[in-house]
């Protein structure tokens, strides 16, 4: 059968792209690793050449011995635990939220003319001038550093899960009209399945931005359990510019590796038919 | 078990035992003032396949859609004598995220069919479309012509009385449209469904079909019918005899007659 011969063929690119190991892993690595290399280099030469106010740049080693030195390590990992609590309580909510959200504009459209807009007035708010009202009306502790996580990361969500959903194809409805199906066989078995990628792909937006709120968050809110956000206040007020930098160093590791995490669970839940980022 | 559709409210002659679907002065304008059909008189009995033919956007896919209930006529009576339909689009609507046996079993679950019942019924619809040993392939990793078999399984699971298709073929290349157009009537034999089959393909409709309705240009209304004399089962050898064409001949020049 030629149909066979056919399928075997997908099947083997599909496996092909889905591995890649060997002399291609390299050439794919290089690049970005010399680039990095590069920036180190520079940052000696700077510290270097600054003189008196090397202290604007440290040396990277300096930098990195930071996050093991008995007397900083400790207030930095555990003001990045505090961050990390604080993105994923408000990336739970904002997921929970912005599906929900979604769901509700993609049932009628007089709810999507309703909600859309303060979906978008939501996006538009300029976060950090709306920081104080929240601290103002919430208090300066943990549930206001949520509340701005969730602001910051809740579009994402919205957004692209109402774009899952309203992408499912007419004749994919039809099918399902066809058999008499109710709203909500239709609404678990075609449309949220088939927004999954989309929704994954908000998600991995929105985890980023959790983690931007709730930094800035903690740059307003500095009661409680400070964060990085507060940390790094602290260290930028005081010139500590070593620690400063390890707690960037710190807080954007993090962020990176809450995406790629994403981009992992994404991959896993989508599964194989659909080539998930 | 019957469900009937009734627009207008003439007076009906009894309608024969035999007749599964029966269009009468069915008209259809769309909201926008689009007149898609206009005075389509069209019954397809037991053990017929009646093919329709004509040009693009004649409203012959509107006329499936009135049969399956996915639209409603404005004007006219239409009538449809069984619960038991299959329907297949144009492409072939598979859910990506699932695998061959998952899609095949999908219309049966959403019937409520129990999980190990629906389970046998797709592997036997599966068999007999040929594409056992595939059922843990995902759609993607399938030639058109298997996703095509896969629909054509999936609607085989409800048993159909009349199967509805929306020029099935049209997007595959002309060999395994000719072999799924073999298949096709070996299932027709052997599973003995009523057919209306909409295609833009003469050749493809003669071969088919008992009976081959053409339809003018917007708004689509029947031009012409011709009978299929050949047999059934059919030889595939029949296509390229004089027979053959001279009635290939015969619908084109009324298809073209009524494009004008």
């Amino acid at each position: 059968m030629a149909d066979t011969m056919a399928d075997t063929v997908t099947t083997q690119r599909l496996r092909r792209r889905g591995r890649n190991f060997g002399p291609a892993k390299v050439g794919l690595w290089a690049p970005p690793i010399a680039l990095l290399a590069a920036l180190v280099g520079a940052a000696y030469l700077g510290n270097a050449l600054l003189g008196q106010r090397a202290f604007l740049l440290p040396q990277p080693h300096v930098v990195l011995g930071k996050l093991i030195e008995p007397k900083t390590a400790p207030d930095i990992f555990e003001a990045l635990g505090n961050t990390a609590l604080v993105a994923l309580v408000g990336l739970v909510l904002a997921s929970a939220i912005g599906i929900v959200w979604a769901i509700a504009m993609s049932q009628a459209r007089w709810v999507e003319r309703t909600l859309f807009p303060y979906a978008v007035v939501l996006q538009a708010i300029p976060i950090i001038a709306i920081t104080p009202l929240i601290g103002f009306s919430l208090g300066y502790d943990f549930p206001s550093r949520v509340v701005v996580a969730v602001m910051i990361s809740l579009f994402p969500m919205v957004g692209n899960t109402l774009f899952g959903l309203q992408g499912v194809d007419r004749s994919h409805r039809e099918l399902f009209r066809l058999q008499g199906a109710s709203r909500w066989t239709i609404l678990t078995k075609l449309e949220l399945r088939a927004a999954t990628p989309a929704i994954f792909a908000g998600l991995r937006i929105s985890a980023g931005l959790s983690v931007v709120g709730a930094i800035v968050g903690d740059f307003f809110f500095q009661r409680g359990t400070p964060g990085i956000g507060a940390l790094i206040a602290k260290y930028s007020a005081r010139l500590n510019s070593a620690e400063l930098y390890a707690s960037v160093l710190v807080a954007s590791l993090f962020g990176v590796v809450i995406f790629l995490f994403f981009g992992w669970l994404g991959r896993r839940a989508v599964g194989k038919w659909y080539d998930f980022g | 078990m019957s469900s009937t559709t009734t627009i207008a409210s003439d007076a009906m002659p009894a309608t024969d035992p035999a007749t599964l679907l029966d269009f009468r002065d069915v008209a259809m304008t769309f909201p926008d003032g689009t007149v898609a059909l206009s005075g389509v008189d069209l019954t397809v009995k037991r053990g017929e396949f009646v093919t329709v033919v004509g040009p693009s956007g004649c409203g012959k896919s509107t006329l499936l859609r009135i049969a399956s209930g996915l639209e409603t006529a404005s004007h006219g009576s239409f009538e449809l004598n069984t619960d038991r339909i299959g329907y297949v689009f144009q492409d072939a609507t598979l859910l990506p995220w699932r695998p061959v046996q998952a899609n095949v079993e999908l219309l049966a679950e959403l019937h409520g069919v129990p999980r190990a019942a629906r389970a046998a019924k797709a592997k036997e619809a599966i068999d007999l479309v040929g594409l056992t040993g595939f059922e843990k392939h995902l759609p993607r990793a399938l030639s058109g012509g298997m996703r095509m078999r896969t629909s054509l399984a999936r609607s085989l699971t409800l048993d159909p009385e009349i199967f509805l298709f929306d020029e099935p073929f049209g997007a595959l290349d002309e060999i395994t449209r000719e072999r799924l157009n073999d298949e096709l009537l070996r299932l027709f034999a052997e599973k003995q469904f009523a057919g209306l089959f909409i295609t833009h393909s003469v050749t493809e409709a003669v071969y088919l079909s008992t009976k081959v309705i053409v339809m003018s240009g917007r708004p689509g209304r029947i031009v012409d019918t011709f009978e299929v004399p050949f047999d059934m089962p059919r030889d595939p050898e029949i296509r390229f005899t004089g027979e053959f064409a001279e009635l290939v001949g015969k619908v084109s020049h009324a298809l073209r007659e009524g494009h004008r």
